[in-house]
């Protein structure tokens, strides 16, 4: 009895905190919200959302902000789970979140799309590269999808004549990973080049790559595609290191964070080519600046996500300027506004210069390779 | 009234409180939401609560009633969740009615685990103790593998199955079903709080009933003691296929709620965390205790949803929260201190000092 009236009583203590939380509001900010992993596997890309996305908020805000109104932004964690990214995404809208620019992962981006969809809210993501994340009208991508990058990174190096022989080593069980390898399977068909190994690996036993490793080097792979995770990558590295196999290693944006890695010595990752918008030794002002400030406030090197989330918010702001889009707007009336100048904007970002949308909510900008050089991201060209 | 509410035996008077609390709380809900005074945080997790419920009563039966420690649990929810998801997205076109489609979802679901349930439960259930838990979890790592390497699709031709995504080789006009690791995306979201909280109750009903029933007793003598059981002429195989079928067709219709209730589906969702989490429900609310694992389900959902202000240290403080909860609830000095310290004692003592100091008077 006492039990659970003890019981009871916590269960109605949060039911009252949960209503206590009801905030109505602010009609005179922009409530942004952003979800993505801040903890756990994937958190280093969830953190640099965060921070990009905060640089640019705090650039917006100090110059007068959009229209004259001030953005208000929050960033919830969802640990790369579905299901908590809907939870987050629930907690952003007691908070008063009027546009979502996230998930930051794909998983979590498609369960988040059907619940933007039926709240009819604009969605942004700047990293969700799945084309299942934007199958709706009313989200939008910043980055590629993963067909795309498999098969420009195929195109990349048949172009470049980087390898005759390449090896793949992805992981059977992530479908980032996976979507990758299949278009880059199909798109080998075309090139120059010949797949002599695809080594699989499942999240269950991504600690040891050494028989992937030996495998590839036995075909004889000139060159090694990793469409993985950072992480895992990681690893990798050090144990191709420990046998000594040196091939060109060739990966996508997953890759990007990889220097970042706590414990990870990156001098191994010296000469590892990945296909990603962005370089952050790039000379231009815009970069430059962005690279600072970062570096600055939390002493790393912004990656791929983070140029992704910072143009994000530049290119809501775009959108927000050219549809005349006002705070006090309920969320459904500024989504439908803000969807229907998507594709007549074009924005200048640190991702690239003159980004278009489609009206699947694909974007429009040109690949770039980079290359680790004495730790730091340099582009390849 | 209290007549006849008193000429009920116990177990019914309690079944019948804990039924009641379940629907009053539902009741409270459903005003709260018409009312539009619930935050959509909260709207979002009361599913949650249900299936999550429902597989921490579930795991109970084979934990608290049966005696044996299943570390697979996840498993069988994950049987449930891909079979009836593959049903309701291959049939969402043709069976047009909602109501119709969903009671057939949970029904493949829950026949399916059960299926999973009597096969795994005849090899299984022949050791015992750790020996059982290690195999139960292996079971639900093979589960969640095979899962993950299968690649299902359909086309004018009829189903096709393979191990590599390349290998289906479907006609033009074809669909995906199960998509390897990317698993069922786009499945119709069936599932409503109305339908989670009717199987929570369900569910609780059943395991309610058969602990009290000659077969519960039957499991519950099995467990305390497997020799004097025997001796008495009880079938133990029978009965422990019995428990742990039950409890995994339970998990499977759990799997059904979840898979309905959120567009995408994976299989590494279903790893051995979320078996011990629902073991962690489990332990929490009390080993046999049916109406605390689904308060242990309800709180331990919230907990780390309502943490979020902490940011990062939310996972920490979380695990702190839980080691408090644990030695609250069951560590013995803690038990005698609650017991002197409850509003029911002190009722009580106020009560008899009063009929004490009448009597005198």
């Amino acid at each position: 009895m006492r039990k659970r009236l003890f019981g009871l009583l916590l269960v109605c203590c949060m039911v009252v905190l949960s209503l206590a939380a009801c905030k109505k509001a602010n009609d005179e900010k922009f409530y942004i919200g952003g979800i993505g992993p801040l903890t756990e596997g994937a958190a280093v890309y969830g953190t640099h959302v965060y921070w990009g996305a905060q640089i640019a908020v705090d650039e917006i805000n100090e110059a007068g902000g959009i229209n004259g109104a001030l953005i208000e932004f929050k960033f919830e964690d969802d640990v790369h789970d579905p299901e908590k990214a809907v939870n987050a995404y629930n907690s952003l809208k007691d908070w008063g979140m009027k546009i979502l620019m996230g998930t930051v992962t794909t998983k979590p981006c498609i369960a988040v799309a059907e619940e933007t969809k039926a709240d009819n809210m604009f969605q942004l993501t700047p990293s969700g590269s799945s084309p299942d994340c934007i199958k709706y009208d009313n989200a939008f991508q910043v980055c590629f999808t993963d067909p795309n990058q498999g098969s420009a990174s195929a195109k990349y190096i048949g172009e470049k004549g980087l390898a005759s022989k390449i090896a793949v080593i992805y992981n059977s069980s992530d479908s980032y990973s996976s979507g990758i390898y299949e278009t880059f399977a199909k798109e080998a068909e075309n090139q120059p080049f010949e797949i002599v190994a695809a080594e699989a690996f499942t999240d269950d036993n991504k600690s040891d790559f050494s028989v992937q490793l030996q495998k590839a080097k036995e075909a004889g792979a000139e060159l090694v595609f990793l469409p993985i995770y950072a992480q895992e990558a990681s690893l990798l590295l050090t144990q191709a290191e420990a046998r000594d196999y040196k091939p060109i290693f060739f990966g996508c944006d997953g890759l990007d964070g990889i220097l970042t890695i706590e414990n990870f010595d990156t001098s191994l990752a010296e000469g590892v080519m990945l296909l990603t918008p962005f370089a952050a030794d790039a000379t231009d002002e815009k970069t430059q600046s962005f690279v600072k400030k970062f570096k600055d406030a939390h002493g790393e090197i912004p990656n791929q996500f983070a140029a992704d989330a910072y143009d994000a918010i530049y290119i809501i702001k775009a959108a927000i300027e050219k549809a005349g889009v006002k705070p006090d707007m309920s969320i459904s009336d500024m989504c439908d506004k803000l969807v229907k100048v998507m594709t007549e904007i074009s924005v200048d970002g640190l991702t690239g210069a003159g980004m278009t949308w489609e009206a699947t909510g694909e974007v429009n900008k040109a690949p770039m390779a980079v290359v680790i050089k004495d730790g730091t991201y340099v582009s390849a060209e | 009234m209290t007549e006849t509410w008193r000429k009920f035996s116990k177990s019914t008077r309690i079944n019948t409180i804990t039924v009641g609390i379940i629907i009053l709380i539902y009741v409270l809900c459903q005003i709260m939401i018409s009312a539009g005074m619930m935050s959509y945080l909260m709207k979002g997790l009361l599913m949650q609560f249900c299936y999550y419920g429902i597989l921490a009563v579930s795991l109970n039966l084979t934990v608290g009633i049966l005696g044996e420690l299943s570390l697979g649990h996840a498993g069988f929810m994950c049987i449930g969740a891909f079979t009836s998801a593959f049903f309701s997205k291959y049939m969402v076109d043709i069976i047009k009615n909602t109501f119709l489609r969903f009671s057939l979802a949970i029904i493949i679901g829950a026949v399916s685990a059960a299926v999973f349930g009597v096969i795994i439960g005849v090899v299984v259930l022949r050791v015992r103790g750790d020996y059982l838990a290690i195999v139960t979890l292996a079971f639900g790592e093979i589960v969640k593998n095979v899962i993950n390497a299968l690649h299902i699709g359909f086309d004018s031709r009829g189903f096709h199955i393979a191990l590599e995504a390349g290998k289906l080789e479907l006609l033009e006009g074809g669909r995906m079903i199960i998509d390897g690791s990317q698993g069922i995306i786009g499945t119709p979201r069936d599932s409503t709080f109305t339908i989670g909280v009717i199987f929570l109750i369900l569910t609780y009903i059943i395991i309610a009933n058969l602990i009290n029933s000659r077969s519960g007793r039957a499991i519950m003598a099995i467990r305390d003691n497997r020799i004097a059981a025997e001796s008495v002429g009880i079938d133990i195989t029978k009965f422990k296929i019995l428990a742990f079928t039950i409890s995994a067709t339970l998990a499977g219709v759990a799997g059904v709620i979840y898979s309905h209730n959120i567009t995408t589906l994976e299989s590494s969702k279903f790893g051995y965390n979320m078996s011990i989490m629902i073991l962690v429900f489990v332990v929490l609310g009390g080993i046999g205790n049916i109406r605390g694992s689904m308060i242990a389900a309800v709180i331990l959902t919230l907990l780390p949803e309502y943490l979020r202000f902490l940011k990062n240290y939310r996972m920490l403080i979380y695990a702190v929260v839980l080691i408090v909860m644990m030695i609250f609830n069951w560590s013995p000095a803690c038990i005698n201190w609650r017991k002197e310290h409850s509003i029911k004692g002190a009722v009580c003592r106020l009560t008899k000092k009063i009929s004490k100091t009448k009597k005198e008077a």
